[in-house]
């Protein structure tokens, strides 16, 4: 049997590529869309998920180190390394910046951690990693920074060693790792006519020496193998006074209070852009359809059943769908890498996006299946 | 001989009570294979309600219908399968060709046969000896709109000839075409009809084709009357009128 379907779309192939054109830049943007929001789940928890600590201990009441400031003395991992359970702490310091490289600034997340310890990026994709005391940086490759760059923060000159990836804040600021106690000055440090200001309004007072107050803004805590993550950070919490987050509170935490209402803001905007879809595809197949109703009781007058006629206009929408999505694949493979943000283009995305357009198709198809099985093969003798 | 369709008694009434319009009112009528009758009328006066009811399209109300010496209408259809009955047993004109626009020409003329079940080569070689037979062998990968309107009818005809069905109904197949197609569509369905031992009815009120029939149905109020009438090509001289 002839594939009716097939031979419809080849004689119309030029309203079909069309329609499958803007119905492509939909399914892109959708695709787009979707890796929007997976990115910044991914950017959000890039930083969690890759420093190796298994609780975060931070000021009491905050958000903190990610969501929001926190503040406690540089000292108080001391404490920490002596309670039960716990193997390792690091400090961690991590505040956004915007930072000078030649006329231009970015604005980047400074990240300071200790040598050695949790908190450092996990992988160099270029340069190496800081091997000097002071004043090098590692920056991921979204701040657009090369490996020899000299960039300006505050009045200090800082060189990129190293490159890595995927490390930025959840409000997507790549990450410019340094030193812990790189990152402690640059925090703390103030210009001559602040500390001027400071000194004359206190009249003088110990703020000579700007650092003698060491902080950082959490301490990263590494559970002993055998202890339950849980029972540390309930523990740190009832004793220290702090806040203890584990990686379940900070994703939660992460995904809840910080990106949720742009998460809700790209679904919201996903179902509008489905409806648009839907209602082209609606549109073609519907007038398609109506446009050779006449062949089609001519059709079922010569012996063709209803089946026939709703596989065919039933193949047309998929055949829509397949155009489309074959589109959206190439337009998104051209346009995501120049996002400025990372987006999370999975093969699950890309699996979930054509069933959702296939189903579209076939909901958009019902109507005008409805027209055709209505149509009488009366419908062809007479008038 | 034995008629290709015979009917007897057919009524057709479309709606109820007081506002009951019955469109047929006893029609009888006879036809035999390889003949070629007109069935004509003014609008309105039933013609395109008896070729639906001929055609298994809608339902008599009541009467009898015989097809090829089997009865398939007893006030009710005696067949379960209508659509395998039109696809198989009558062929189909229309006003206009309605040729399928995205298939080839060819591809119209084998679809009956398509649907009924048969592999495409084999329908395809059965559709290429019909165009042959129609010459229009020449046109069979066209589509229609590559057709003129006379070539594009005798693809309808091939199409309706598909199944070598006893019966083709013909609903004004001239209608589009001017006076000297629509006399060579009528001379090639008369020389068709007797090639391939079909019975045809052709509905129309075209003056031009007219004559040529040499049995007429007219159709008036719901009730049929054959014309007995003059053959013009044998000349034998003027029949009486008979109504029936």
């Amino acid at each position: 049997m002839i594939n009716l379907a097939v031979r419809d779309i080849r004689y119309s192939w030029w309203r079909y590529s069309l329609t499958g054109m803007v119905l492509g830049l939909l399914i892109a943007a959708t695709i787009t869309l979707c890796g929007i929001y997976r990115g910044m789940i991914a950017d959000a928890l890039s930083l969690p998920s890759t420093s190796g600590a298994d609780i975060w201990v931070v000021q009491k009441d905050t958000l903190g180190p990610y969501a929001e400031g926190s503040s406690l003395y540089a000292d108080e991992y001391r404490g920490l390394a002596g309670f039960p359970g716990v193997a390792d702490v690091a400090n961690l310091i991590n505040f956004s910046r915007q930072v000078q490289v030649g006329t231009s600034d970015v604005r980047v997340m400074i990240t300071g951690y200790e040598d050695g310890k949790m908190g450092q990026p996990p992988t160099i994709i270029a340069g190496r990693p800081i091997i000097q005391s002071k004043y090098e940086a590692i920056a991921d490759k979204k701040s657009g920074f090369s490996v020899g760059d000299k960039i300006k923060i505050r009045d200090y000159e800082y060189t990129v060693v190293g490159l890595t990836e995927r490390m930025v804040s959840p409000s997507g600021d790549p990450a410019l790792f340094v030193r812990l106690k790189d990152a402690q000055e640059l925090q703390l440090k103030k210009d001559t006519t602040s500390v001027y200001n400071d000194r004359k309004r206190k009249n003088a007072s110990d703020d000579t020496n700007q650092f003698a107050k060491y902080k950082t803004n959490a301490v990263l805590v590494k559970v002993a193998p055998g202890w339950d993550i849980n029972q540390v950070a309930d523990n740190i919490k009832q004793w220290k006074h702090f806040e203890a987050y584990t990686y379940a509170d900070m994703e939660h935490l992460l995904l809840s209070k910080i990106i949720n209402k742009a998460a809700k803001q790209i679904a919201f905007f996903l179902v509008i852009l489905e409806i648009v879809s839907a209602a082209i595809v609606a549109l073609l197949i519907y007038t398609m359809t109506m446009s050779k109703l006449k062949e089609i009781a001519v059709l079922k007058l010569i012996g063709a059943s209803n089946s026939l006629i709703t596989l065919m206009i039933l193949q047309e929408a998929w055949g829509i769908g397949i155009i489309g999505y074959l589109i959206a694949s190439v337009v998104s493979d051209l346009w995501v890498p120049i996002f400025p943000r990372y987006i999370a283009y999975s093969t699950d995305i890309r699996v979930f996006t054509f069933a959702l357009t296939m189903g579209i198709c076939t909901l958009a198809s019902l109507i005008s299946i409805r027209a055709a099985i209505k149509i009488e093969p009366a419908a062809a003798i007479g008038g | 001989m034995k008629p290709a369709i015979v009917m007897e008694a057919i009524t057709k009434r479309y709606g109820k009570g007081d506002k009951a319009v019955d469109a047929l009112r006893g029609v009888n009528m006879t036809v035999y294979p390889g003949e070629v009758i007109g069935l004509i009328g003014a609008s309105g006066s039933g013609k395109t309600t008896l070729l639906q009811c001929l055609g298994a399209i809608i339902d008599p109300t009541s009467g009898r219908i015989e097809l090829g010496g089997n009865v398939i209408f007893n006030n009710g259809w005696l067949i379960d399968d209508i659509r395998t009955l039109r696809r198989d047993k009558i062929g189909f004109m229309f006003q206009a060709p309605y040729l399928i626009p995205f298939l080839t020409n060819i591809e119209n003329v084998a679809m009956p046969l398509l649907l009924a079940g048969q592999p495409y080569e084999k329908a395809r070689q059965r559709a290429l000896e019909l165009l042959t037979t129609l010459d229009i062998a020449d046109k069979s990968d066209f589509k229609a709109y590559q057709l003129s309107g006379g070539q594009a009818q005798r693809v309808s005809i091939a199409r309706a000839l598909a199944n070598n069905p006893p019966v083709i109904l013909a609903d004004e197949p001239t209608a589009p075409l001017d006076s000297q197609r629509s006399l060579s569509v009528i001379n090639l369905l008369n020389e068709l009809a007797k090639q391939y031992d079909t019975a045809i009815i052709v509905v129309t009120h075209d003056e031009v084709i007219i004559p040529i029939f040499k049995r007429i149905y007219r159709i008036r109020n719901g009730l049929v009357f054959e014309e007995k009438r003059e053959i013009r090509d044998k000349g034998t001289g003027y029949l009486s009128q008979i109504s029936s």
